[in-house]
């Protein structure tokens, strides 16, 4: 191997070295090495955002859905509410029914008795009335004639017995 | 995307299959060079068919050459003359700075052009410039070992292959970070293109290499470096694997830039050891009697560190040129194309080997150096 003067290659590449990398640390190494910092950077904080906003979603659906178990056990709450205030609803009606049917029943027995009575009273009324008509057509014709009178008061002496 | 990975297995094999030829030109130039100059007279008679078969083929002398630097480029041969592209010469010498096109040597690597350059006679023997007064008193064995010889050659600050490969690479490289950085500002979504295709390697350099070993406190300041050395190493790897011009410099694989990146590394962890660091060096926890066995061995030790550094990358890297070489060379040895199939093969697996060599070994050093760094910048709770 020839080495022509070493001082050549020596001086020339320690100069071209030197001048090469302060040029290439300037232009190149520091935009290259602050531009993939940056980058690197900017994906970690944007892999950080978006684990951030996976736990607010995931916060948000369990919240939603706290909300929703809420409204819907309300709901059942309300409903069986509803539930108990018409069956409530309906007895109570029933048993004001009831009681009304009963009470009218019972005004209806008293109008019908006073009903009764007073028929009772007038056909009463009427049949005496009647009887009296018939007893005296009948006296009268019975009686028109002697025989017939005296044979009545005979009869009537008959039955009587004198105890 | 069919058709571009189909495109790219095209260029591919047109890179490999263009490798041999390549080399070859190198290979027939050198031959051809040598041979002028030693031989000029002769050379003129023959000839171009009669200098392949005098000249035996070196393949020592072609790998050597190819992992060695040079004041020019080669390119190709036509017609028996080396295509260049010539390179800035530039020189300290006794009288000043003196800039010139390595043109003027005319291929000569032998020390037998003399030019003059504003009253400077110069020579160039095996790719190292002499004066030429002093040059004529060297020994042999002294122009051979010429790059260490500071009294007989001006100082050579020249734009060599590996200095115009360096520059080429930082061009590119840069122009594309800076395209990249530019692409952030435009489009703060995520990256496209350029951007999304080195995004990741940034990354990776970030959260494999900076983050384990220095920790998430203190890697941020070191970025800049390890992502710098990374893609400059890793660039630089695979430009020497590329076998054509205005590619295929061996600049990783040459043992002053590994010196100069790991003298660097080995800067800035001295330069950030924290107190924990140099209180284990200078006051490491064992018996008072043991300092001056284990200051020195913990000395030796920052130093082997960043020397282990120099060494694996330089290593590594022309072990793999050397090798894909060889196979190459083959075929010149052996003196026939049956070989060429085989060699060939060979070489396509090298070449995808080195090519994961190449990334391997930019990885290697930035994790080490990320390694040393934290080391360096640790603080221990307790001691």
């Amino acid at each position: 191997m020839n080495f022509t003067a070493p001082e050549s290659l020596i001086f020339w590449t320690s100069i071209i070295f030197i001048v090469f990398f302060i040029l290439l640390g300037k232009f190149a190494w520091k935009p290259i090495l602050s531009a993939v910092k940056g980058r690197e950077d900017s994906i970690n904080s944007a892999l950080a955002a978006a684990e951030t906003a996976r736990l607010e979603m995931q916060n948000l659906t369990a919240e939603n859905e706290r909300i929703l178990q809420e409204a819907r056990l309300e709901r059942d709450a309300m409903l069986k509410e509803a539930r108990e205030m018409r069956e409530k609803m309906i007895a109570d009606s029933k048993a004001d029914a009831q009681v009304e049917g009963a009470r009218m029943i019972e005004q209806a027995k008293v109008a019908i008795a006073a009903e009764k009575n007073a028929a009772m009273a007038e056909l009463k009324s009427h049949v005496s009335t009647l009887s009296l008509d018939i007893a005296e057509k009948l006296l009268k014709s019975e009686l028109s004639n002697k025989e017939a009178q005296t044979k009545l008061v005979e009869n009537m002496l008959g039955d009587v017995k004198l105890n | 995307m069919v058709i571009s990975k189909k495109s790219l297995q095209f260029l591919l094999v047109t890179f490999l299959a263009c490798m041999p030829l390549v080399t070859f030109a190198n290979e027939s130039a050198d031959s051809l060079q040598n041979h002028t100059e030693n031989a000029a007279p002769a050379a003129e008679a023959h000839g171009e068919t009669g200098h392949s078969a005098e000249k035996e083929f070196n393949a020592t002398e072609l790998i050597n050459d190819h992992i060695g630097d040079s004041h020019e480029f080669h390119i190709a041969d036509w017609g028996g003359h080396p295509i260049s592209f010539y390179l800035p010469v530039i020189l300290w010498t006794n009288t000043g700075l003196e800039v010139f096109s390595s043109e003027q040597f005319h291929h000569d690597n032998e020390g037998h052009h003399v030019i003059d350059i504003n009253g400077q006679k110069l020579v160039r023997f095996n790719e190292v410039i002499f004066y030429a007064d002093k040059f004529e008193t060297l020994t042999e064995d002294q122009r051979k070992n010429g790059a260490f010889a500071f009294d007989a050659r001006p100082l050579d600050f020249s734009i060599t292959k590996n200095v115009f490969s360096m520059l080429m690479s930082a061009l590119v490289l840069f122009f594309l970070f800076f395209a990249v950085a530019r692409s952030y500002k435009k489009n703060p979504k995520a990256p496209k293109g350029i951007a999304g295709f080195l995004e990741p390697l940034v990354i990776f350099v970030r959260d494999e290499i900076a983050i384990p070993n220095i920790g998430t406190k203190k890697y941020a300041k070191y970025m800049p470096y390890l992502l710098t050395i990374f893609f400059f190493i890793w660039i630089n790897n695979l430009i020497g694997l590329i076998p054509f011009f205005p590619f295929s410099a061996n600049l990783t694989g040459n043992i002053l830039f590994t010196f100069v990146l790991a003298l660097i590394t080995f800067i800035v962890t001295t330069f950030s050891g924290s107190k924990d660091y140099w209180k284990h060096i200078l006051l490491p926890p064992v018996p008072k009697a043991l300092y001056p066995i284990m200051i020195p061995v913990e000395i030796i030790g920052m130093l082997t560190k960043p020397f282990a550094l120099m060494i694996r990358l330089f290593a590594n890297i022309t072990a793999g040129h050397i090798i894909i070489l060889s196979l190459v060379s083959l075929i010149f040895i052996f003196k026939t194309v049956a070989v060429a199939p085989i060699s060939g093969a060979f070489v396509v697996f090298m070449s995808v080997l080195e090519m994961l060599v190449a990334a391997l070994q930019a990885y290697i050093f930035t994790l080490l150096t990320a390694l040393f760094i934290g080391q360096a910048v640790e603080e221990h709770d307790h001691h």
